[in-house]
């Protein structure tokens, strides 16, 4: 079991979250190309190590978190909301 | 030449190349033993009913290889066509079978939809009643479809290669690959340089690790695919079952023990940890399908790697560097292919040219965007 320590709701279970993948930039729809659009969404660095990436909390505050993970030991680093705030606001 | 991974893949490679080509200074490397990876650690399943007409004739020729690869090896590879059964338990998964079917049958390979009594007289353990979470509404029925002795394919192409003048190096690791000019120079091991003009990868789970080494980029990415085996019991179960509703395969081997499999771990990872988790889900999917296993025992899990593409193909042939070629992205299907891929990027090889059957299997199809989409036969398939 891997537990991640959500930013909004603690630690929990990895199975309560949905792995996106990699952590890429998106290319702007209207001025990118083919080649360009193509390779953001098939090309993988897919590193043997630590890669940062991004993951759902769908069964908790369904936040999207960018997470730094080890691919080898799935060690966990730093986690915190992609928006980049502190988090959600009050409900 | 170099051929990186002495897996099924890499094997038959070199041992197509020697047989049918004559081309015998061949160096096999490996960073651990012949068949220690993901061809030592999949399921033993073998079938060719999968959903595009692409995927359809280049199972369809790695099956017809492994049916007399027993003969030509001369080793037993213990191949039983016991028949292999994909449960639909909705009515889009029946639609994907009736289309599966079609598809199949068009390609000349033995395949059809059959219904609950049919199943119920092929596996008389399993539920077919209306009374379960998931009822079993019919099944694809793919009669040449079977379990093999995958060890036993390893070994036969190792020894086939070997006598033929292969050279198989274990505990070999490539750390290093040298392009100059655009074209590949040769590797670099831990126990030193090989030069050659032409480098094959054909490792499985290490696929983007090597690329990288060579400079070209994949659209590859590796997870775990847990599996696990019962003790020995009485032959209850003659046909390899498969439920993409519950995401579980089943077979017996012929000592008796019962195999399970899942789909892939949920996230991209190099561990080969098995978890608990992955063995609670699954027991609990086998039982669904047969409540009378109840009482057997696990002996043991494991996991290997899986190098998962985004159209659930593999990537063969040329890439931008000369000389350096991939049979690579096997994804959870690559122990079935390994006869027709080694065919294949022999002749590859030996002609330059590539042949028809892995023509739609190019890397530069990520570029063009014809993708061979076999999620449909692939994700859970076996």
């Amino acid at each position: 079991m891997i537990l991640l320590p959500c930013p909004h709701c603690g630690p929990r279970n990895a199975s309560e979250f949905r792995y996106v993948g990699e952590l890429a930039h998106r290319p702007d729809p209207n001025t990118t190309g083919t080649g360009e659009w193509r390779a953001y969404l098939y090309l993988k660095r897919n590193p043997a190590g630590w890669t940062t990436e991004t993951w759902l909390h769908r069964a908790g505050c369904r936040r999207f978190l960018v997470v730094e993970r080890h691919t080898v030991t799935n060690e966990v680093g730093s986690v915190r909301d992609a928006a980049g705030g502190a988090g959600p606001s009050d409900p | 030449m170099v051929i990186v991974g002495a897996g099924v893949h890499g094997l038959a490679t070199a041992y197509h190349l020697a047989a049918r080509h004559g081309i015998t200074r061949v160096a096999v490397l490996d960073k651990g033993y012949v068949g220690g990876g993901g061809s030592g650690r999949n399921t033993a399943i073998l079938r060719s009913n999968y959903l595009t007409p692409e995927g359809v004739a280049f199972y369809d020729r790695s099956l017809k290889l492994y049916e007399r690869l027993a003969t030509e090896l001369n080793f037993n590879v213990m191949f039983s066509q016991r028949g292999h059964l994909t449960l639909a338990h909705n009515d889009s998964s029946l639609r994907t079978m009736r289309w599966r079917a079609e598809v199949n049958k068009l390609a000349g390979v033995d395949s059809e939809v059959i219904g609950p009594a049919e199943i119920k007289a092929l596996v008389p353990l399993m539920d077919t009643s209306e009374q379960t979470r998931y009822p079993i509404l019919g099944a694809l029925y793919h009669p040449p479809g079977g379990i093999i002795r995958h060890d036993a394919v390893n070994w036969g192409y190792a020894r086939a290669a070997d006598a033929l003048g292969v050279q198989i190096h274990q505990n070999t690791e490539v750390v290093g690959i040298d392009v100059a000019g655009g074209r590949v120079r040769g590797v670099r091991t831990s126990q030193g340089p090989i030069a050659a003009p032409v480098v094959v990868n054909c490792t499985a789970g290490w696929a983007s690790l090597i690329a990288a080494m060579a400079g070209v980029g994949l659209p590859i990415m590796t997870h775990p695919l847990q599996a696990a085996v019962t003790e020995p019991v009485k032959v209850f179960l003659d046909t390899v079952v498969v439920s993409g509703t519950l995401h579980v395969y089943v077979s017996q081997t012929d000592r008796g023990e019962v195999v399970f499999g899942a789909s892939v771990d949920p996230f991209a990872s190099y561990s080969m940890r098995a978890s608990l988790e992955f063995l609670e889900e699954v027991a609990g999917h086998v039982l669904q399908l047969m409540p009378s296993l109840a009482k057997l025992r696990v002996l043991r899990q494991w996991a290997g790697l899986c190098d998962m593409t985004p159209d659930y193909s593999p990537i063969i042939g040329t890439t931008p560097v000369e000389g350096f070629l991939v049979d690579v992205g096997w994804g959870t299907y690559g122990f079935k292919a390994g006869p027709a891929a080694g065919e294949a990027v022999a002749e590859l090889v030996a002609t330059g040219r590539v042949p028809d059957l892995i023509a739609g299997f190019e890397l530069a199809r990520f570029g063009t965007g014809r993708l061979v989409g076999e999620k449909g036969a692939a994700a859970v398939g076996h």
